[in-house]
């Protein structure tokens, strides 16, 4: 009985302590954003004192304060976005580190994809060649004899003429 | 037609790294050039625009608070501020570079300024001075011309005053 009564007492003791534990790892999540909920946005964002740096693994004081207003922003509910939005507004477009789709900075988007096609072009066409070299041989000096006729002298056919005797009696 | 557009592309391509390297090798905007218009909204939502200082010499301080260079000038800039003050010659601008509010607040308590400074928002003060770091100081001229590039902190109330008064002469 003694047992069973102590065994109880065990079990009650643990389950006031488990539902002591659930509100407040709710709150924690909700006002404490950990380091990786900080770095998950940091690392979208560059600071403008550090260059080609992202801010997650940046070291200086500036960026310190800077991962202390996502840490802030977070614990007050704000989204990533939200957040980007707000360096955007104090810091200009250059703190992000992917740049918005506008403007001059199509630019940064389009000329990979230029070089990209431009390559795979360049590829095809070296590719095309080196697959039928004669072929394409034959072709270059087709049109090289149709394209440059050359005017031959009397004594230049008559010369050819007996070149050719020769070759074909010996 | 197409060794046109593959010439024509890699030469626009060419221009823009050369713009993109021509750019990022420029300094700070010089002695004898225009100084770049800007409207400074102070952190106590006050309107500056530099264009209506014509005629004044204005001193436009790029700082932060999380500077440790920029201290030590600090006291020294606001002690100029007071001394040119009464003659209405010169005016003092603060410029807070890529800084959080309540640092910024902190730090003008701290060294006790009040002369007008604000956040350098979107940085295109900075950017249109091409600042490349902090403490910098322009002295502009009463015609709107820059005289006197600081890079790097005063080094006394001397040192400040030696690089306005030629102006007010």
């Amino acid at each position: 009985m003694i047992q069973k009564i102590i065994r109880s007492r065990w079990w009650i003791a643990a389950l006031v302590l488990l539902i002591s534990l659930i509100p407040i790892s709710a709150f924690a999540q909700g006002s404490d954003p950990s380091d990786d909920d900080v770095n998950e946005v940091a690392r979208q964002i560059y600071c403008p004192v550090c260059e080609n740096i992202p801010l997650d693994t940046c070291g200086t004081t500036a960026c310190e304060q800077w991962r202390g207003i996502i840490r802030d922003r977070l614990a007050d509910g704000w989204t990533a976005d939200e957040i980007k939005t707000y360096f955007v507004n104090q810091y200009g477009d250059r703190v992000l580190a992917e740049p918005p789709r506008r403007g001059f900075n199509w630019v940064v988007y389009l000329v990979p994809v230029v070089i990209f096609l431009g390559g795979g072009f360049l590829f095809y066409r070296g590719f095309q060649q080196w697959s039928s070299p004669a072929q394409n041989r034959n072709d270059r000096e087709m049109k090289k004899v149709t394209s440059k006729p050359v005017k031959l002298s009397e004594d230049d056919i008559s010369r050819v003429e007996e070149e050719l005797r020769k070759r074909s009696e010996g | 037609m197409k060794k046109i557009l593959l010439w024509g592309g890699l030469g626009l391509l060419l221009v823009f790294l050369s713009i993109g390297l021509y750019r990022s090798q420029q300094g700070q905007v010089g002695i004898g050039e225009t100084a770049p218009d800007f409207e400074l909204i102070s952190f106590s939502g006050g309107k500056y625009q530099l264009s209506d200082y014509r005629g004044k010499v204005v001193v436009v301080n790029f700082w932060a608070s999380w500077c440790e260079s920029c201290k030590p000038e600090a006291k020294d800039l606001e002690l100029a501020y007071q001394f040119y003050l009464n003659s209405g010659d010169v005016i003092f601008l603060g410029v807070d570079y890529v800084d959080i509010e309540p640092d910024a607040l902190g730090y003008l308590e701290e060294f006790g300024v009040t002369y007008p400074n604000g956040p350098d928002l979107r940085t295109e003060i900075s950017q249109a001075y091409r600042v490349r770091g902090v403490p910098e100081t322009f002295i502009i001229d009463q015609n709107g011309i820059i005289s006197h590039v600081q890079i790097g902190p005063y080094s006394s109330l001397e040192h400040i005053k030696s690089t306005i008064d030629p102006l007010l002469d």
